[in-house]
């Protein structure tokens, strides 16, 4: 947004709140609704792709190594990841702040 | 069609409105008595005489799901449903109006069930009144015509973007035959233009429609939505107005019957306008004084108009067929109340509940009305019960 949401006046929205800025929802980091978060052992993964493929939330990412890691500003914690993983390469681990 | 009047059946003449208008996506669901207003619609895209894309859904839900998907892609869109189906598709009502959607409604108005009643009342139209849609509400077969298209305008235009419902009233609108003259086609292309949409689902400019809205941003979301249902009321006037002047048929907002001399006047909506402009005439043989007030658009509500039309007037009996479900009065007996003390225009108030589910209404119930409201007891400033109506012909 062109500015933050608690600074728009009423007659200031587009109609119907149409939103024509895209890409924007990268804006709202989602991640702190997280109490579980994936943890990758590189040593298991085999690079398959999968839990990026299954990511609902696409807060998955490869590093420059080929491996996976999980953007934890968007990352919810759905556990889809460690789910899918054929080789056991993911463990959801309690988030502590 | 031919020049001049045609004698059709009521349902038959929407759907040719809605040819007319020349609609792009209909997408609805069959139910007594909006059948065959829909049935038709299927036919003649069926046939080739309207280019349009007719989507078979499975429920009311899905129609207006489909119909708010069709519209953002921005196409005309019309549907049409009656009672228990206006009730299913009650949810996405409230999206098509916040997503700002100018979808054309024809609500063939029906009884809800239970018991099951196929027949005419305004329950459903009453249980979806606050949904954020223009409506209006016809008297005749003409004007059912007349709105279908006209709806199209007031939706469209860039100060509106909001749906329309038309109301008509089930089997004694619907389902009679009535002489009706159609405009020609080339007198509606004239008077409605291609819709133009301000913002479509395209790939080649996308575009966010219905994102989330935080408590940050609800409330002003909402207000604009207010404030542009509420400004819609100029924009039905223009249109009105126009269509008056290229086809010779004039309407208003709040339109007035033998209220000049009568300072005890009816409120109601829809086709009973009829009937009591009939009652109307058979008190005038009896050198007794009654007028009219009839409401063509219901919301956004048309205070100005109405506090003009009660000037001088004594005493109104609101006309409603509808059951208050608990409230003290029925809804637009609530409005006009609302209205008339708000202005402290000191007028006598009295609520009538009349015509549910289809049962007749003749004009010897408007006599017993007006017979009611000069009692003392139907006087009385402050009422006492929690029900501050009463019902015409109950029995027991």
């Amino acid at each position: 947004m062109a500015k933050p949401m608690d600074q728009y006046k009423w007659h200031e929205l587009n109609v119907g709140c149409v939103i024509e800025e895209v890409g924007n929802a990268m804006e709202y980091k989602t991640g702190d609704w997280r109490t579980m978060k994936p943890v990758w052992n590189d040593a298991k993964c085999i690079k398959c792709g999968l839990c990026w493929l299954f990511c609902p939330d696409a807060a998955i990412y490869q590093n420059d190594e080929g491996f996976y890691a999980a953007n934890l500003d968007y990352c919810k914690g759905c556990g889809i990841c460690a789910k899918e993983c054929k080789p056991g390469a993911i463990t959801m681990v309690e988030e502590e702040r | 069609m031919k020049e001049g009047k045609t004698g059709i059946e009521v349902s038959i003449a929407a759907s040719i409105a809605a040819k007319l208008a020349r609609v792009e996506v209909v997408a609805a669901y069959p139910i007594t008595p909006q059948t065959h207003i829909v049935e038709h619609l299927s036919e003649l895209v069926a046939n080739g005489e309207l280019d349009a894309s007719y989507v078979n859904v499975e429920s009311e839900h899905s129609a207006m799901s489909a119909c708010c998907g069709a519209s953002a892609a921005g196409a005309r869109t019309f549907t049409s449903t009656s009672a228990q189906g206006m009730e299913l598709m009650h949810e996405i009502l409230f999206i098509a109006s916040a997503m700002r959607f100018p979808i054309v409604m024809a609500a063939v108005n029906r009884a809800l069930s239970s018991p099951l009643s196929i027949w005419g009342d305004h329950s459903d139209v009453m249980a979806a009144r606050d949904t954020g849609w223009i409506m209006l509400f016809c008297e005749n077969g003409q004007e059912v015509v007349d709105s279908i298209i006209m709806a199209f305008k007031i939706a469209e235009d860039r100060r509106v973007l909001l749906p329309v419902m038309v109301n008509l009233d089930g089997f004694s609108l619907s389902h009679v035959i009535e002489p009706i003259e159609f405009p020609s086609q080339e007198k509606v292309d004239a008077f409605l233009p291609p819709y133009d949409p301000l913002y479509t689902l395209h790939p080649d400019k996308p575009v966010t429609m219905g994102a989330y809205g935080m408590p940050e941003l609800y409330t002003e979301a909402k207000y604009a939505q207010e404030m542009a249902l509420i400004d819609s009321k100029k924009v039905v006037i223009e249109v009105m107005d126009d269509f008056g002047k290229r086809f010779g048929r004039s309407y208003k907002p709040v339109e007035t019957y033998n209220t000049e001399k009568a300072d005890t006047v009816f409120i109601a909506l829809g086709s009973i306008n009829e009937n009591i402009k009939t009652a109307i005439d058979m008190l005038k043989e009896e050198g007794r004084e009654v007028g009219l007030i009839h409401l063509r658009l219901f919301r956004p509500f048309p205070s100005d108009e109405l506090i003009a039309a009660l000037k001088g007037v004594k005493r109104v009996a609101v006309i409603e067929r509808a059951m208050p479900g608990g409230a003290m009065n029925s809804p637009l007996f609530n409005e006009i109340s609302s209205l008339v003390h708000s202005n402290s225009m000191g007028i006598q108030l009295n609520n009538y509940i009349v015509g549910l589910g289809g049962r007749d209404v003749n004009p010897e119930d408007f006599h017993g009305i007006i017979d009611d409201m000069l009692s003392p007891e139907a006087k009385k400033e402050t009422p006492k019960e929690e029900k501050n109506y009463r019902v015409i012909g109950v029995r027991g």
